[in-house]
Order: C-alpha cells, then sequence, then structure tokens
C-alpha cells in the first residue's frame, strides 16, 4: 500500500498535478494494482539477465551526411508559444522573471 | 467475393479499380456516403479527410486513364488509428493534451501506403495512447460495437476494428503493445495482425511502450491482412529498432494449407475462466484444424500466469518515460503556470486522462530509486522467461493457437476496477514480451451472436505460417459472409 505522501512525491516526479480527488482515487487504485506485482517476488531469477528489448539491438549507424529534414519553421509549428525560431517558456527559477 | 462496394475486400477492391469496375472517385464517395450515415451512432472515425481522399481518387483515376501502374493498394480506401501521424491532418492519440496538432510528416506506415495507392479516409478512434482494452478512454468519444451497440469494440485500436466490420473502410491500421489490434479484431469479427516487433517502422508511430509497440492491419479477410502488411513491412533507417530482414510474399501464403503443420496449444491458456462459448469455437477450431492434416500438440508456456504483471511494470515504466515529452512547451496544450515546473505540473495535468495519469504513475513508481530491482529490473528478467519458455516451445512446434480473449465483447462500464481491465488482456501480452507475430482470426460467433477470435503466435518473421494457419482458420470457421446487425445494415 502507497501513502498519501508517496502519491504525492511520484506525482511530483511525473511532472503530474493531482487535485485532492485524483490523489486519493490515485493512492487506492495503484495500492490494488501494485499489490498484483507481488507474484514476481517469489519466482528465482537470480542468474537470469534482465530482458530489456525483444531483439538483440546494436546501435545502427548512417553516413555523416545532410538529409533532407522539416526546416524550423515546420518543425516549431505545434509549438504554443514562440518568438520568431524560439520557443518562449515561463521562468525556469521560481520566482524570476519569463 | 461480391456484395456492396463498402464490403469489397481489398484484394476485390484494388481488382476493380485497376479494371475499372469502378471509379476511385466513385468509391471514395460511396465510403464517405456510408460514414456520413453510420459513424454518428458508431463513433469508429475521430475525423475524415474527404478533400485529400477524393484528391488522391482523381489522382488515382487519371492514372488508370493514362494507362500509368497503379500500387498495388490503388483506391483502396483505409483508415489509420489515430496514433499515425499524418502530415496536415490533425492527430490526437485520443488525448486531450495533442488536441488541434497538426503534425508536420507522415509516419513511415502512412507514406508506405499512400505510395501504394491507398486512399486515407480518416482517423480512427482509440484509447487515449493506446492505454486501454475498450475504447472507453478516449478522450473524444464513445466507439460502438457493431455487432451489438451496448457493447465496446475493444481496444485499444476499437475505432480501427468497428470502422472495418461495419464497412467503412477496406482496411485500418492499428497498433499493438499487449493486444491492442488483436483483441478489438476478435471483439469485432474481423482479422488484426501484430507483426513481428521490429517487421514495421515505428517512425511516426506515437510512442506508448517503445519495446513493446508494433503497427499491424485489421481487414476483413486473412488475405486482406497480407496484402497491407506486403505494403508496410520492410527495413526503415529512421527506426534504429528496425529489422533488416527480407520481407517474403505474404498474399502466396494464404492458401489454407495446413497438412503437416504442427500446431501447439499452450495449456496455460486454456485453463481457468475462459467463456463456454469461447471454449466451443476454439474446440472446433482445433478439430478443423486436424481434419486440414494439422497435427495438435499440447504445450506448457509456465510463466503465462507472469505475463501480466510484468507487463504491467514495463509498459507503464516505458510509458511514463515517453510521455514525458508532453510538456506543453513544444505542441500541444499548454497551462498557464507560474514557473516551468508548474507549466509542466498543470499542462500534464489537464491534458491526460486517468488511465493515462495512472500509467505514468505506475511506471514512474516503478523506476524510483528503492523499488527499480523489485519492479522493473524483476520484470525484465520474467520477461526473459517467458521469451526462454516461447523460444522452447517453438522447437516442437511451427505456430501456436489459443482464444484472443476469454471472453466476446463486454458491454459499457463492465469493468469495475482498472486491474479488472488488464485481466482481459492476458491471453495477448506475453506475444508482444516476447517480440512475435500474433494474428487473431474469426472463429465464430457466440449464442448472443458476438464475435469469438482465435489467436495463432509465431516465431520471430514469421507471419507467414500465421497466415497460411488463419486462412485455414477462416475458410473452416470463419464469419463468411455474415456481417454486423447492430448497425448501418446493408
Amino acid at each position: 500500500m502507497l501513502t498519501r505522501k508517496e502519491v504525492e512525491e511520484i506525482a511530483l516526479l511525473a511532472r503530474l498535478y493531482l487535485d485532492e480527488d485524483e490523489l486519493g482515487t490515485m493512492q487506492g487504485e495503484l495500492g490494488a494494482i501494485i499489490e498484483h506485482f507481488d507474484v514476481m517476488a517469489s519466482v528465482e531469477t537470480t542468474d537470469v539477465p534482465p530482458m530489456t528489448h525483444p531483439l538483440p539491438l546494436e546501435l545502427p549507424l548512417r553516413l555523416d551526411v545532410v538529409l533532407p529534414s522539416l526546416t524550423a519553421d515546420e518543425a516549431l509549428r505545434g509549438v504554443p508559444k514562440r518568438d520568431g525560431d524560439l520557443i518562449v517558456v515561463p521562468a525556469i527559477i521560481p520566482g524570476s522573471e519569463s | 467475393m461480391s456484395g456492396p462496394p463498402e464490403f469489397w475486400t481489398v484484394a476485390d477492391t484494388a481488382q476493380r479499380i485497376a479494371s475499372g469496375e469502378i471509379t476511385a472517385g466513385r468509391l471514395v464517395d460511396t465510403m464517405l456516403s456510408r460514414i456520413a450515415n453510420v459513424d454518428r451512432e458508431l463513433g469508429a472515425y475521430l475525423a475524415t479527410d474527404g478533400d485529400g481522399a477524393r484528391r488522391d481518387a482523381t489522382e488515382i483515376d487519371r492514372r488508370r486513364k493514362d494507362n500509368v501502374a497503379l500500387g498495388p493498394l490503388a483506391g483502396v480506401p483505409i483508415v489509420l488509428k489515430d496514433n499515425l501521424v499524418t502530415k496536415g491532418l490533425a492527430t490526437t492519440a485520443g488525448s486531450k493534451i495533442l488536441q488541434g496538432w497538426i503534425p508536420p510528416y507522415d509516419a513511415t506506415v502512412v507514406e508506405k501506403l499512400r505510395a501504394a495507392g491507398a486512399l486515407i479516409l480518416g482517423k480512427a478512434n482509440l484509447d487515449e495512447f493506446g492505454m486501454g482494452s475498450s475504447t472507453e478512454r478516449s478522450a473524444y468519444k464513445k466507439t460502438r460495437n457493431p455487432w451489438d451497440t451496448s457493447r465496446v469494440p475493444g481496444g485499444s485500436s476499437g475505432g480501427s476494428a468497428a470502422a472495418v466490420a461495419a464497412g467503412l473502410a477496406a482496411a485500418s491500421l492499428g497498433t499493438d503493445t499487449g493486444g491492442s489490434i488483436r483483441q478489438p479484431a476478435a471483439f469485432c469479427g474481423v482479422v488484426g495482425l501484430k507483426p513481428t516487433y521490429g517487421r514495421v517502422s515505428r517512425w511516426g508511430v506515437i510512442a506508448f511502450a517503445s519495446s513493446l509497440d508494433q503497427v499491424g492491419p485489421l481487414t476483413r479477410t486473412v488475405k486482406d491482412a497480407a496484402l497491407v502488411l506486403q505494403v508496410i513491412a520492410g527495413h526503415d533507417p529512421r527506426d534504429s529498432t528496425s529489422l533488416d530482414a527480407p520481407v517474403p510474399s505474404f498474399a502466396a501464403a494464404a492458401t489454407g494449407d495446413v497438412k503437416g503443420m504442427k500446431i501447439g496449444l499452450p495449456k496455460e491458456y486454456f485453463e481457468g475462466s475462459i467463456d463456454a462459448d469461447v471454449r466451443a469455437a476454439l474446440d472446433r477450431t482445433i478439430k478443423a484444424l486436424q481434419d486440414k492434416g494439422a497435427t495438435t500438440v499440447e504445450i506448457s508456456l509456465p510463466h503465462t500466469r507472469l505475463a501480466l504483471p510484468a507487463y504491467y511494470v514495463v509498459a507503464p515504466a516505458e510509458a511514463s518515460s515517453n510521455l514525458a515529452r508532453y510538456d506543453g512547451i513544444r505542441f500541444g496544450k499548454r497551462a498557464d503556470g507560474t514557473d516551468l515546473l508548474d507549466v509542466y505540473r498543470k499542462s500534464r495535468g489537464a491534458g491526460f486522462g486517468p488511465e493515462v495519469k495512472r500509467r505514468i504513475m505506475l511506471g514512474t513508481h516503478a523506476l524510483r530509486s528503492g523499488y527499480y530491482d523489485a519492479y522493473y529490473k524483476k520484470a525484465q528478467q520474467i520477461r526473459a522467461l517467458i521469451k526462454r519458455d516461447f523460444d522452447e516451445a517453438f522447437t516442437k512446434v511451427d505456430v501456436m493457437l489459443t482464444p484472443t480473449t476469454p471472453t466476446a465483447a463486454f458491454r459499457f462500464n463492465a469493468k469495475a476496477t482498472p486491474y479488472d481491465m488488464y485481466l482481459g488482456d492476458i491471453f495477448t501480452l506475453a506475444c508482444n514480451l516476447a517480440g512475435l507475430p500474433g494474428m487473431s482470426v474469426p472463429c465464430g460467433l457466440t449464442a448472443d451472436g458476438l464475435p469469438i477470435g482465435a489467436q495463432l503466435l509465431g516465431r520471430p518473421l514469421d507471419e507467414v505460417s500465421l497466415i497460411r494457419a488463419g486462412s485455414a482458420i477462416e475458410a473452416a470457421v470463419g464469419l463468411g459472409e455474415r456481417r454486423p446487425a447492430g448497425i448501418g445494415g446493408i
């Protein structure tokens, strides 16, 4: 079972604002789901290498040449607030000017 | 095959367009008119692109007139799950956080469909970001099951499955992270094929869980699934997880010939609470395959019961990372806030729905310092054990046959808790964890007239065997000419 404080911490790590009702619901629901994970602890896995991916991944490399791609304007078209080719964001440090 | 154009197969449509029996322009108008008449009630489409489809149809008709070679899907009307990005056409992933976003590029699979001459009719509804099994988690609308409108179409590719079942497209593309193509295909009485991980490019697919996601077709026949897969399969240098492997002729495998094929029946998939009608349909399917010369062998996949908890650690963990990009800064909706952190939290709090928030929270928790070994690492080790089970079983059999789902389509609001909903995925998850190809093929109806799906699982890159066995099932116990009576019957 997760405490209310733990749920608040997870929400902060997840960059999610949850209101009071959501925090309460989440506490109950996450706790109930996590209980079902306990069965995994009963399986001996000491010598089993973790499988991160279905394929043996090799890092593919390509030639270091410029290929056709989006223009800056196309890439930035979905930005909610922009100034030319710059993205406008609010203050990064709380209390400072944006 | 005959019948009205709305229910022509992919193969049939392409042939009739090529022969000039119908123009692409007329077919598009017929399809758009049916969508306008039927989809208000069905809710399969989030958006239609009538102008784009008519423009492309005109081009196909012009090419035909000028004797220019047509692509393999020329004139075939297709709908795309709305987590596949489409240049100039709004793409939402079923989420409010992407409302109004117009992508500046096409996904590789969309490029390939367009190049093959397919007519993109629009975008299909889905559970938000692919997270759900009923399409009830779409932030936009409810999609109904065409066989019984009081029931869900399944999910997360519910709009894709419902559209194909109801004759609102000849084929659709869906994505499958834990069963999201196969389960709605089973619920809506259509064929759904999840290719081997890496067979189809994920470039331009809105990521849910990157080591599990795969794009595939939903169609009314097995051969149609093969034809669409043929077009979308293949290496893509823009996706580093795309496999550089030869692509065989899939449609040539739709022969129904299973003579000598060894079909494994994993006993863990036939134990427990399977609906009696589903069980009986599977028994008839097994018998039919034996009658056609296949041998069936009982096998064991001992770690099956661990697939559900392992999946619900791995998938949310990957999702929590993938969905970090939705922060209100570069695209999507931005909420007002006092500083950057406040903007992130409020944009995400307002933009994501409850299931997405739940999975982000779950994944964030599983990756937290202090919990990582107990949850994430452990789940990855169990994933390795599940893969080993399959590797070993596939030394004895060519394909495996299981039910796609424990029950047929359920009613709206039938699942009391999130975990109840997750339990419906027990037969489809392991396939994604192991990266295998899987297919759901209709194998009969329940006493209430609801479709039942048989699932085939294959060795990596052996979609051909699935298509071969699937076409045998289709011929013996498939739905034939039966169509949903629940909505817009023709």
